[in-house]
């Protein structure tokens, strides 16, 4: 074996702190990882019971739980917490474990800083969940914080600002030791267009990252200085504008809707050929997609605010940019499809997931471009409609793809294999209740029921009590995914250093049981020959 | 398969002892709504929703074909020199390009219209405030405040004990409709005194933000024979009571209209009358 060598020198250099201080003072990539995705799924549960809660008080008409108060914190908190607590944590972590494997390095670039940009994420949401406990209740103007209304919140203001402004930094410090990784560590001989999918994604996104998290923090500044220093940023009364705000915001906003789904399709790209058994069908179209997919989310903000009085050279461009997206994301639809297309192909969790990634992402892809016609928009927008949209893209999109990654990857983390039936089981609950879930949201929206809402119009009682149902369902399936990984840790079968059968590139080189340390030595020519089928 | 799934939880939900006047399962798609734009606007929803299911059709069709056919459990053989193909991929950038276009122009059309706010025949300012709409006819000497109504208001509080399917269009009731003409060019003028809250009524196909500082302009024309009542909601967060801000209007022929008009600027000029001689009495003292 060509790394035969170092995987014998790997045995007496293993050392590592022992107890908490190898978590605390954690510096290697594996460990690093391993926390965020832990830390990602702590906050996918208790956002998940969140959003319980609404669906619990959304399953009839009248109040029956919550205050409508307490309910809008939790829709506000549901969205910060999944989104900046779950998926984009899991992808970091990701990250992590998969970039130095994959580009033959022997950990990210900046190991001190990996620790420090972990560490600050327990803090930012011991903060923000605290703010659930304080006087007036958590935040409640909804995760995009509109001024004015987000300006009437009392003392859980600053707590969110202060945790958002701490979110902001571990992801930009996060984004730098991705790119710095990539482009200072690859082995020799791993040029860019050689370089897996999921690290080219993981590339752009950190770009995406450091464009536009200061542009949040710039945001958010603002805000917290119009609370409490007397500037009119967004107060129409000093002479300012609150319609800037939702600029700024969705300048923001809408690459951190790609910074969710990018390195999704990074995942979905390395899952596919592996379980068709057939390279990637147009790797570098796929990567010029994705770039051009980052490029047009900087032009595209203000779909996402149409109803606020636009010039109509304002709606038609945003229409006309929005409308563009599309094509590149059905470039990557359609390579995924031919990637398929004559293959061998089995259908193991991680390839489950994906294939439903690639019907369900498509749907809501679908009522993207619907909501991109201006006119159209004008009736969907705040509706449930939208809500149905961006949870498709979100969670059978962003979120499955995770749960792909992790069943893909985790016989090479642990060098143990999981109980497939279980993660088939995981996997059809998760599928079904999904779209019992959101689907009848599509209708709701169109029948005319604004989000947002904690109680409705009687006419609305059936669809909602599907989706309460559905969510229930679905919220119970996921109790099955940490008990599938913590039984594959502790008692998982062992796995081959190859754990799928078509799988190519570079970490399915490395021994099993994987080394703590690992490709010390570049990998060799012939190594990356193998590993760089695409 | 996800359809009889639906079909039978909706079975199972059907079992939970709530009695709701009318079922709700019909409701699945957008309002024609009653004015010639929410019609364009229903007209291109469609369009693009039937786009959307024929290249749907056609890729979830490859999708499943695959699926079906290229199994290894089906001996299926990997054919690994297929990776690339400058023509096909040309193609499937070309196509999507082609329908972009041909659903942007009907859509840059509509919206030239829905724009086009000249030639109004009579404009209205409405304030939206935390929590609810003010109306104030400009030209008129008319203006009122509209909420929800008393009977919703009751029944909505945390654990009130009033079943809300016994009460009349539940959380779509208000105090005060706005009442406009009908075959009528109606433009609305939308601000707001607090925070932002939003305007909409389904059946007008219009929605505008109401933004404090800014005045926003919105316009209906409904159908001369389309009278009668509207319900709509505020869409925008808005705090505590955003759920129970609903908007409706009461479309009425133009002579009706011209008649409540009157009668309701004069009953508001009277009130305002007496009021007068006290106002000016601290002054004097």
């Amino acid at each position: 074996m060509a790394h035969g060598s170092h995987a014998a020198s790997d045995a007496h250099d293993d050392h590592k702190p022992h107890g908490w201080r190898r978590w605390v003072f954690a510096t290697n990539h594996k460990d690093i990882g391993t926390m965020y995705l832990i830390f990602a799924g702590t906050m996918f549960f208790i956002g998940g019971l969140m959003a319980m809660v609404i669906r619990l008080e959304l399953f009839k008409p009248g109040l029956q739980f919550v205050d409508p108060m307490f309910f809008n914190s939790m829709t506000t908190m549901h969205a910060l917490f999944m989104i900046f607590g779950a998926v984009m944590p899991a992808w970091t972590g990701l990250a992590n474990w998969q970039i130095p494997l994959q580009v033959g390095a022997p950990d990210m670039a900046l190991p001190r800083l990996n620790n420090f940009s972990f560490w600050i994420l327990p803090f930012a949401f011991t903060i923000l969940g605290a703010t659930l406990f304080v006087p007036g209740g958590g935040p409640s103007g909804g995760w995009t914080l509109y001024p004015p209304l987000s300006l009437q919140a009392s003392e859980s203001f600053p707590m969110t600002i202060f945790a958002i402004h701490l979110m902001g930094a571990s992801s930009i410090l996060g984004a730098i030791n991705v790119i710095v990784t990539i482009m200072n560590m690859r082995a020799p001989g791993i040029t860019l267009l050689r370089m897996p999918l999921f690290v080219w994604t993981w590339l752009i996104t950190a770009y995406l990252l450091i464009a536009v998290m200061p542009v949040l923090a710039g945001a958010v500044t603002m805000l917290l200085t119009d609370h409490f220093f007397g500037t009119t940023f967004f107060t129409a009364a000093g002479g300012g504008d609150p319609v800037m705000f939702q600029h700024i915001f969705w300048f923001f906003g809408h690459p951190e809707v790609y910074i969710l789904i990018l390195p999704a399709f990074g995942v979905v790209s390395e899952i596919i050929p592996t379980f068709s058994r057939k390279p990637l069908f147009g790797y570098e179209a796929m990567v010029y997609a994705t770039a051009s997919i980052a490029f047009l989310s900087f032009i595209v903000w203000a779909h996402h605010m149409f109803t606020v009085g636009m010039p109509l050279a304002g709606q038609l461009f945003f229409m006309l940019s929005t409308m563009l997206i599309a094509i590149p994301t059905g470039v990557k639809v359609f390579n995924w499809t031919a990637t398929m297309w004559k293959g061998s192909l089995t259908f193991e969790p991680p390839m489950l997931f994906a294939i439903s990634f690639l019907f369900l992402f498509t749907i809501g892809g679908f009522s993207g471009l619907m909501l991109g016609v201006v006119p159209a928009d004008y009736q969907y927008h705040d509706t449930y409609f939208v809500v149905a949209h961006f949870h498709y893209v979100l969670v059978p999109g962003a979120v499955f793809s995770i749960m792909a990654a992790v069943y893909y990857w985790l016989p090479k983390w642990t060098s143990r294999m999981y109980d497939m039936t279980l993660a088939k089981w995981h996997f059809w609950l998760s599928a079904i209740f999904v779209n019992v879930l959101f689907f009848p949201q599509h209708f709701l929206g169109l029948a005319g029921m604004p989000r947002r809402i904690p109680d409705y119009a009687t006419q609305f009682t059936d669809w909602n009590m599907v989706s309460s149902i559905g969510a229930f369902g679905f919220g119970l399936s996921q109790l099955l995914f940490p008990y599938i990984i913590w039984k594959c840790v502790k008692s998982g079968a062992p796995a081959p250093s190859r754990a799928w059968e078509g799988a190519h590139g570079l970490e399915w080189e490395l021994p099993t049981p994987l080394p703590y340390h690992t490709w010390e030595t570049p990998p060799s020519a012939a190594v990356i020959a193998r590993g760089a089928e695409h | 398969m996800i359809r009889k799934v639906m079909v039978s939880l909706a079975a199972a939900a059907a079992l939970v002892p709530t009695a709701h006047a009318e079922s709700g399962w019909h409701l699945v798609n957008m309002t024609q709504g009653v004015t010639d734009i929410s019609r364009r606007i229903y007209g291109l929803h469609m369009l693009i929703f039937w786009v959307c299911v024929a290249i749907g059709a056609v890729v979830f069709g490859v999708m499943i074909w695959s699926l079906v056919v290229f199994r290894k459990s089906k001996g299926a053989v990997p054919d690994t020199t297929m990776v690339h193909s400058t023509k096909v991929e040309i193609v499937w950038t070309a196509v999507p390009v082609a329908i972009l276009i041909a659903m942007a122009v009907p859509a840059a059309r509509t919206l030239v219209e829905l724009e086009d706010t000249r030639n109004t025949e009579i404009t209205i300012k409405v304030t939206g405030f935390q929590w609810g709409w003010q109306y104030d006819y400009l030209a008129d000497g008319v203006l009122f405040f509209s909420r929800l109504d008393r009977q919703s208001d009751a029944a909505r509080h945390l654990l009130s004990g009033i079943d809300p399917t016994t009460i009349d269009h539940y959380l779509l009731n208000v105090d005060n409709p706005l009442v406009v003409p009908a075959d009528t060019k109606v433009r609305l003028l939308v601000t707001a005194a607090d925070v932002i809250h939003s305007w909409w009524v389904p059946a007008f196909g219009m929605k505008k933000d109401a933004i404090p500082g800014y005045v926003n302009e919105l316009w209906f024309k409904v159908d001369a024979d389309k009278t009668g009542l509207y319900r709509g909601q505020c869409v925008e967060l808005c705090g505590r009571d955003h759920g129970f801000m609903p908007i409706v209007v009461d479309v009425r022929t133009k002579d009706d209209f011209k008649a409540w008009l009157k009668s309701t600027a004069d009953a508001q000029k009277q009130a305002a009358a007496p009021q007068q001689p006290a106002a000016a009495a601290p002054a004097a003292g």
